[in-house]
């Protein structure tokens, strides 16, 4: 029985089994992406408007011109940091979708904190304001995590309802403490000082910083999730709770972190986009971005660094909506109705991992 | 519509011809005939990671063979899915649970039918279901969720929901590893009866000899995905099959037992937690295994074994009492098992062992990967170190899989069962906390795990030996104790141990 000629594999398996599921990982989603948007078309054709044009629009609103690029690229931050906040969890098996509440309370918290510095060196300032955002959604966030391994509170509704709560927070203090009684019509936080805003990256169009650092965010996270020891933990944890208890892995530590992380990007998401967008912390905040990260996530299978071409691509998306609703007459929401029906095909492709004939070794053994 | 459960219409003959099944370039099965006559029972043997899994999901229709056919009663078919094989008549009970444990036995009977209604009439479905189990040859409580039920109880009513939903064909993998032998006699005996009666055919999946002696008329033999032999079992010795599952005459290693006993490693005192069901309570009033022993545990499944492994993984809170290893308290976090070199092998690995989804590598490597050599917690996953190690014990432990980076899911029942093992035992270790652990695995693997758990005896591990299998108790013991009811009922040497002694406190009439 110890004859092992039986259980060597020429390199050729090895291979497949080892690219196959990757394949299958990038391959599956951009179908469901595809299929989405087809599916889309057919709804536009329903409402008497060519699906190409719209497509067009898109690109060229989006993605064609230096200008367009500009456009779409000051909208990736928040949707790198808004998918993380998805992602991170998910490496323990959470699903958690309210990292809308984490964006809106993180942008308070750092306006409120940007006023109370003002004076300071801006170095500090940032750095205030940024580490109270994170440590805001962070809190928030990990919340849930907290009452998930405490109390077995499902995150996902959890997270939602927690969204709920903050969006009522936020809109309560910035109508009442907070609210600087210049701001009339529409109740804002006193306006940050001019060294306190987050500038543009100096690389020829204004894309501001925060689009450096989603990206840096996402580098990071990858790291954590696919090189270090603490990402491979929360992978046991994700994949078998029991058995990770029985290597005495710090389940709740690992749940309770990760959710906290997750939290901590999308506050900074709220920071970039009070101190580079509007100045102050208002309704504005109440953008959608962290809904939309969650399907940023999930089109980039939770992936950080996949993380980055898809929010780049929904970017574009969200940048044409204003041209699309001018040339084309359409609602504003017509880009809402395109993402849902593309989240819900990929919630159906989900049922095709491991299905799939052309993903198994086998297929391709017959034909070689 | 009403649904009268479990009136077979009588047996139907099963024949695979000429079955080839490969995963990727690894050929599981190699042109493998085998025929179950009508209303025989059929033993397939074969060692693990022979393909006998394999085989018969591909008459069930979860794998579909590569190349080759069906004979169903004689005439050709295609077996897409299991559905399709319920719809023929044949059915399965699988080497892992396939019951939803979140519902009841009663509620897993009833969805488990093609036909289940859309609106259950709870009074009238539990009436039928009490005329059906009357007729049962045994019983399991059908009102609490299965994830309740001791491994035992599941596997009878895995058994049970075949019959009732009137399979006339019933492939059993491995049935019995989780039964005591005189449970295994019963439920194989009414089989058996079954079979004689003409009511159904058997296919059963096996590593028990005595088993087939005992209840089959015909066994085939798989040795690395070929046919090795087939024929009436009266035909055949013990050394014949195992002749033809091994390619050889089995050599016996004996290993002898070295004195070594030493200072007290793990003792419990007091240690009480709640059972799973929450009414019962575990209470361990004393129990102690010192350096270089091995005390069994003994006991009909469901009386506790579970929680205690449980409360010794830190996975059940204690509601008094402690757990000390080596005269230090014991929570069982990571820190304290690798300090104090604790080490686990629960029963079925696959669920409560394994990450599935990861690779057979990454599962060889939970118990390096966060730690240097020197113990120092290390940040940075080293890949090519979790390759070597996965590289050398698969080779140590001779694991077949087709690459370390398939997922371990893929990996037959006994094979998971030696990855974990492998990796439990390698590095210094001073407590092995072991239960069931040779569920399902061929002789030749149950010898060697039986002989690594001895060597690690012998090297002054102190060991805990949980097993519902007494002859493996019996085998391995210094010291016996048996668990009844969730407290530890009786103990005695292994020695001068008296087995119908034993099975009295095991029975709970002592
Ligand atoms: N889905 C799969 N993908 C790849 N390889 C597989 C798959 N299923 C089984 N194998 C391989 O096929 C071989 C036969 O496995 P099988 O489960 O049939 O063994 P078995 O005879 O039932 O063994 P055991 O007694 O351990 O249950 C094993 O080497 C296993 O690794
Ligand atoms: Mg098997």
């Amino acid at each position: 029985m110890s004859d092992t000629t039986a259980t060597q594999t020429p390199p050729m398996g090895a291979l497949l089994a080892r690219w196959l599921p990757r394949a299958e990982a990038l391959l599956i989603p951009l179908a469901a992406l595809l299929c989405g948007l087809a599916v889309f078309s057919l709804f536009l054709l329903t409402l008497g408007k060519s699906p190409i044009d719209f497509y067009a629009l898109i690109y060229k609103a989006g993605f064609s011109t230096a200008f367009s690029w500009q456009n779409t690229l000051s909208r990736v931050a928040p949707l790198l940091f808004a998918g993380l906040c998805v992602a991170l969890p998910a490496r323990l098996g959470l699903v958690v979708i309210g990292g809308e509440g984490a964006i809106v309370l993180g942008g308070l918290a750092a306006a409120v904190l940007g006023l109370a510095v003002v004076g300071a060196p801006p170095v500090i300032g940032f750095v205030v304001m940024a580490a109270g955002a994170a440590l805001m959604g962070g809190l928030w966030i990990g919340a849930v995590g907290w009452l998930r391994f405490k109390r077995g509170v499902n995150e996902t509704i959890a997270s939602l309802l927690m969204a709920y709560i903050a969006i009522a927070l936020m809109n309560h203090l910035v109508e009442g403490l907070f609210r600087d009684p210049q701001s009339l019509n529409k109740p804002s936080t006193a306006p940050l000082p001019e060294a306190l805003r987050v500038g543009d990256m100096p690389i020829g169009i204004d894309v501001h910083w925060g689009f450096a650092f989603g990206v840096l965010a996402c580098v990071i996270s990858w790291v954590l999730m696919d090189r270090t020891t603490i990402g491979f933990a929360a992978r046991i944890a994700g994949d078998n709770v029991r058995a990770a208890q029985v290597q005495g892995l710090p389940v709740g530590k690992l749940i309770i972190g990760f959710t906290a992380l997750g939290g901590a990007c999308a506050g900074l998401a709220g920071f970039f986009e009070v101190s580079a967008i509007h100045g102050s912390a208002n309704g504005s905040l109440i953008s959608g971005y962290g809904y939309t990260g969650i399907l940023v996530a999930f089109l980039a299978r939770h992936n950080p660094l996949a993380i980055i071409p898809v929010a780049t691509l929904l970017a574009g998306f969200e940048a044409s909506s204003g041209l699309i609703q001018r040339r084309m007459d359409l609602p504003d929401a017509t880009i809402l109705v395109m993402e849902g029906i593309v989240f819900v095909v990929l919630l159906l492709s989900e049922t095709l991992y491991g299905r799939l004939a052309i993903f198994n070794p086998t297929f391709w053994e017959k034909k070689a | 519509m009403s649904h009268e459960p479990a009136l077979s219409t009588g047996a139907i003959g099963v024949e695979a011809v000429s079955m080839t099944k490969r995963f990727g370039d690894f050929t599981a099965l190699d042109e493998v005939t085998l025929n179950v006559r009508p209303g025989t029972f059929h033993a397939l043997l074969g060692e693990n990671g022979a393909g006998k899994s394999t085989l018969v999901k591909c008459i069930m229709g979860f794998y579909h063979a590569t190349e080759g056919g069906l004979l169903v009663d004689g005439h050709e078919a295609f077996v897409r899915d299991p559905v399709d094989a319920q719809k023929l008549g044949l059915g399965m009970v699988y080497q892992h649970f396939t019951l939803v444990p979140a519902l009841t036995g009663a509620e897993n009977l009833l969805i488990s039918r093609a036909d289940a209604p859309g609106v259950i009439n709870w009074r009238a479905e539990n009436a039928r279901l009490e005329a059906f189990l009357d007729k049962m040859p045994f019983r399991v409580p059908l009102d609490r969720p299965t994830s309740r039920l001791a491994a035992g109880e599941k596997q009878k009513l895995e058994i049970l929901k075949q019959l009732y939903l009137g399979s006339r064909f019933l492939i059993l993998d491995e049935p019995t590893s989780v039964l005591t032998p005189a449970e295994a006699d019963e439920v194989l005996g009414h089989v058996r009866a079954l079979c004689e009666a003409g009511e159904i055919s058997v296919l059963m999946i096996t590593h028990k000899f005595r088993e087939v002696t005992q209840f089959a008329d015909d066994v085939s033999v798989l040795r690395r995905g070929k046919l090795t032999g087939s024929g009436p079992v009266s035909d055949l010795s013990h050394d014949d099959m195992a002749q033809m599952m091994m390619g050889h005459q089995p050599e016996r290693k004996e290993i002898n037992r070295t004195q070594t006993k030493g200072d007290t490693v793990l003792s419990l005192r007091g240690a009480r937690a709640s059972d799973r069901s929450g009414l019962k309570s575990i209470d361990i009033e004393a129990l102690d295994v010192a350096a270089g022993e091995i005390l069994g545990i003994a006991g009909v499944s469901g009386n506790g074994q579970t929680e205690l492994m449980e409360m010794l993984t830190g996975q059940r809170r204690l509601l008094g009492g402690e757990i000390r290893v080596k005269d230090q308290p014991y929570g069982a976090s990571r820190a304290e098992a690798t300090a104090l070199k604790v080490r686990y092998l629960p029963e079925e690995p696959l669920q409560n062992a394994c990450a599935s989804r990861m690779s057979v590598a990454e599962n060889l490597a939970f118990r390096l990967f966060d730690h240097g050599a020197d113990g120092r917690p290390k940040l940075w996953k080293n890949t090519r170190q979790i390759l070597d190690n996965a590289k050398a014990r698969i080779a140590e432990f001779n694991v077949k899989t087709t690459s370390p980076h398939s997922p371990i899911a893929a990996l037959s029942g006994g094979n998971v069962q030696r990855a974990v093992l492998a990796r439990e035992l390698t590095g210094d270790v001073d407590l092995l906390i072991v239960a069931n652990p040779c569920f399902g695995l061929d002789f030749a693997a149950v010898a060697a795990i039986r002989g690594r758990i001895l060597e690690a005896r012998n090297k002054g591990v102190a060991v805990l030996l949980i097993s519902e299998d007494l002859d493996e108790i019996l085998e391995l013991s210094d010291r016996i104790v048996v668990m009844s009811e969730g407290r530890i009922a009786f103990e005695t040497a292994a020695a001068t141990a008296d087995t119908a002694e034993i099975g009295t406190y095991m029975a709970g009439h002592a």
